[in-house]
């Protein structure tokens, strides 16, 4: 006989506002194999847990029916609760009367009846729930850390020094990301590479971290403990081993005029090249595209001048494979280019640059070290217009968000320049400015006050050229909308921070979830900001949402402690929700027809055959068993079942056609 | 499809969705506080993989007016690939509907993401007013005697 426990939350006033809990827990108190059925105020609360655990004990209960918020929340919570009475936590379930029905609906007697229909529905769930027990798996202690910039250099730094062995992989030849290209850093104006440099060469020289670079992820399966990472390796045309690094190559390499793009198009590389001086590793990759080898057949001159004979031109891509517990991604950001802006001519002028190219340009080890001249003439500007908000906050444009780093970076470009270029004048567009971190807004201040930074409040309209200006039209909203035009010499967009190119490609991959933006999703914006939804894998900077470093460096230690902590247990507790074979007594032993229909479905190959044989050891039939370490619970297996042998345990047949049928009688 | 102009009716209706895009989804929905109509109620599922379409019937058979299955957009299942047999089950679930007389209708299969709370309401208030036009759903009903499956002690 059951006995039921129902327990309605308030939520304070988030589902009492809307829904009558009282009389929730009346009509539920009369629900067949209902024994107690109360209501209160906070159940998640200490007391309120208190409240079901004292229950259980007093009432014997063999079921426990919370009615508050989404299982998403407080599941957990519940069940722990359940657990410490003594009840099995896999004969508790949540009712889901906050998301799903009081935060949706207006105050109404509709309201306050889905409510009871839900908690009837989930009361006759849990009737025919089954006490489980936990699976345990265990873990691979390594950690494969996806995007070497400051994130991924952050995060395997702290993995690698709590003890567990990091494989950091990352697609360009170096690592280093974006901050590496990066001139000073915000509010402290202090060197980026100074901070950054150290800490790539601490990444090389670690014992703990195996650093895989010009190499991407090319599969992922598995689950959390085990994931089984497939690299791709590609071809640097080189055997690294041989390769010191001298350099050799690089000077006599007769393709000398190809864009860089570390130094975003305003500096020139060779065919065979490393991004920048201090890369790490620091030693050449060959790029083929433009490379006379490639293209004619003939040159081969890096070859000639190798001293260790370590160049390899018929390299091809290789692969690697590697064990993980745990994946992190750490792929970034990138800001938003092309001619997304025909208003503003960038792509057209070459004078109107993103604010990627002018950290290039206020950068000592940039393509003018370090002094401000414009691309087209290498003239010193007299006066700069930077623009803010250039794609950001644009629903126009498709993006409705804030950039976040823009307002900041902006105010840091026209110091710089203020500082270097003293007799200039840089203005600066904004529509608002948001310093909101630790002395940022001190730092604008700054700007204005100290540096004479022109602030218009205002949008630009258009940027064209006029006797060799830029000719800027915005207009200046705290002078009642009067028109503004300025000659500039040269324009700055603070052009919106995007989602890395291919993450969406990699998101698939590894089965995470993201949003319209292509922005990797947390598992919750709150209280799981470094997780995916995807146990064991786990995020951590720009990848995720456009972040400062101080912010992204936070993020990344974060997810490395998530890690570390994860790694701290030798197995690992998994929800025992997977799919069974139902078994029966002989001669039989299971309904299973052996059509296996199922194992082409699963999408995990948890699916094989099973011999069931008899004492004498002749098969007596094959059917189908399910690994319980593969498996991770979808259920495709179950309805595919023609036989209805495959059971899923949480969510079983006799589960869900309870919960249909007490969905619909009494409505 | 068959209409019926019955202004009053407010039709019942199940939602099948999965754990990890629409029912998160769903409570997306709700902490944005956007409203919708009270018609629709949520069972869960960890994957549309795992609706046994004959659920589907049986929600029929005990006096559902309309259905809602919704999972996770194509390539973002949680399970690689659960959502993909739960749409290829429907293409031909659909036509055994057709042929058997019932308004094909009265199913609506929609993909919402963890992310779309607003789109959840706007599948939930579209499908209620489609099948609010469609009636009461009771030839099916008419069919098939209740409670095969008995009270648990």
């Amino acid at each position: 006989m059951a006995r039921i426990g129902v327990f309605i939350c308030h939520c304070g006033e988030n589902i009492s506002a809307t829904v009558d809990c009282e009389k929730v827990a009346k009509v539920a108190s009369e629900f067949p194999g209902v024994t107690v059925s109360v209501d209160y105020k906070y159940m998640c609360s200490d007391p309120g847990q208190n409240m079901v655990k004292e229950a259980i004990l007093e009432h014997n209960l063999t079921g426990v029916v919370v009615s508050a918020c989404s299982p998403r929340m407080h599941e957990p919570t519940f069940r722990n609760a359940c657990a410490e009475a003594g009840l099995n936590p896999f004969l508790c379930e949540m009712a889901n009367i906050r998301e799903h029905c009081s935060w949706v609906h207006e105050k109404s007697d509709a309201t306050t009846d889905k409510a009871i229909d839900i908690v009837r529905t989930l009361v006759e769930k849990v009737k025919r729930n089954e006490a489980l027990a936990p699976i345990y798996v265990p873990i691979t202690k390594t950690a494969v850390v996806i995007g070497g910039g400051v994130a991924g250099i952050q995060a395997s730094l702290d993995i690698a020094d709590a003890g567990h062995k990091v494989v950091l992989v990352e697609r360009e030849p170096s690592i280093g990301g974006h901050m590496s290209q990066l001139s000073e850093t915000f509010p402290t104006l202090d060197c980026s590479q100074c901070i950054l440099t150290p800490r790539m060469v601490d990444v090389a020289r670690h014992p703990n971290i195996t650093l895989y670079t010009y190499a991407e992820i090319e599969s992922v399966d598995g689950s959390i403990g085990n994931f089984n990472v497939k690299i791709r390796l590609k071809s640097k045309s080189l055997d690294e081993k041989l390769c010191t690094g001298c350099g050799a190559c690089i000077q006599k390499c007769p393709v000398k005029k190809i864009p860089s793009e570390f130094e975003q198009g305003l500096g020139k590389r060779t065919a065979i090249y490393v991004p920048f001086p201090q890369a790490v590793p620091n030693k050449p990759v060959i790029d083929r595209v433009n490379c006379t080898y490639y293209i004619k057949g003939k040159c081969k001159v890096c070859e000639i001048v190798c001293p260790t004979k370590a160049i390899r031109f018929d390299q091809e891509d290789s692969f690697v494979e590697v064990q993980a517990g745990a994946l992190l991604l750490a792929t970034g950001f990138d800001v938003l280019k092309t001619n997304f802006f025909p208003e503003y001519g960038y792509g057209k002028y070459e004078d109107v640059i993103d604010g990627l190219a002018f950290e290039r340009l206020a950068s000592a080890s940039g393509p003018t070290k370090g002094e401000i001249r414009r691309p087209s003439d290498g003239e010193i500007p007299k006066k700069i217009v930077f623009i803010a908000c250039a794609g950001s906050r644009d629903p126009a444009k498709g993006i409705e968000y804030c950039s976040k780093i823009c307002c900041m970076y902006t105010a840091k470009h026209a110091m710089l320049y203020k500082h270097k270029v003293h007799e200039g004048t840089p203005y600066i567009f904004y529509m608002d400015i948001r310093a909101t971190g630790k002395m940022y807004e001190e730092f604008v201040r700054r700007a204005i006050e100290e540096d004479e930074v022109k602030y218009i409040r205002g949008r630009v309209s258009q940027v064209y050229e006029k006797n060799g200006k830029l000719i800027v039209r915005g207009v200046d909203t705290l002078l009642m909308g009067q028109p503004v035009e300025i000659e500039a010499d040269m324009v700055v967009l603070a052009t919106a921070g995007i989602a890395s190119p291919g993450s969406e490609e990699l998101a698939q991959k590894l089965h995470v979830s993201y949003d319209k933006h292509k922005f990797f999703s947390e598992a919750h914006p709150k209280l799981k900001p470094v997780e995916t939804n995807t146990a064991g894998i786990y995020l951590a900077g720009a990848c995720q949402s456009t972040k400062d470093i101080p912010e992204t460096v936070a993020a990344a230690s974060g997810a490395a402690a998530k890690i570390a902590g994860l790694f701290s247990n030798d197995l690992l507790k998994r929800d025992p929700l997977i799919a069974v074979v139902k078994k029966c007594a002989p001669p039989l032993y299971s309904s299973c027809t052996g059509c296996f229909m199922c194992i082409p479905v699963c999408p995990y190959q948890a699916i094989d055959k099973e011999e069931i044989k008899d004492r004498s050891g002749n098969i007596i039939k094959t059917i189908s068993h399910i690994n319980p370490g593969l498996c991770q619970g979808c259920g495709t297996c179950v309805a595919f079942c023609k036989s209805k042998s495959i059971d899923i345990l949480g969510y079983n047949h006799d589960q869900v056609c309870a919960e249909v049928e007490a969905l619909l009688n009494e409505w | 499809m068959e209409t019926n102009n019955t202004n009053n009716f407010e039709p019942k209706v199940v939602a099948f969705v999965c754990n990890w895009c629409t029912y998160a989804g769903a409570d997306l929905t709700g902490t944005s506080r956007i409203k919708y109509a009270t018609n629709v109620k949520i069972i869960r599922f960890p994957c549309t993989g795992r609706i046994d379409f004959m659920l589907l019937m049986k929600a029929f058979a005990n006096g559902a007016d309309g259905i809602i299955i919704s999972g996770c957009h194509p390539n973002d299942c949680h399970y690689t690939s659960g959502n993909f047999h739960a749409r290829r089950r429907w293409m031909i679930f659909r036509n055994l509907l057709d042929f058997i007389g019932m308004d094909v209708n009265r199913i609506v299969f929609s993909w919402v993401s963890a992310a779309e709370g607003a789109k959840w309401a706007e599948v939930v208030n579209e499908s209620v007013d489609q099948f609010r036009q469609l009636g009461p759903a009771t030839s099916y009903q008419k069919l098939i005697k209740n409670s095969e499956f008995q009270e648990v002690e």
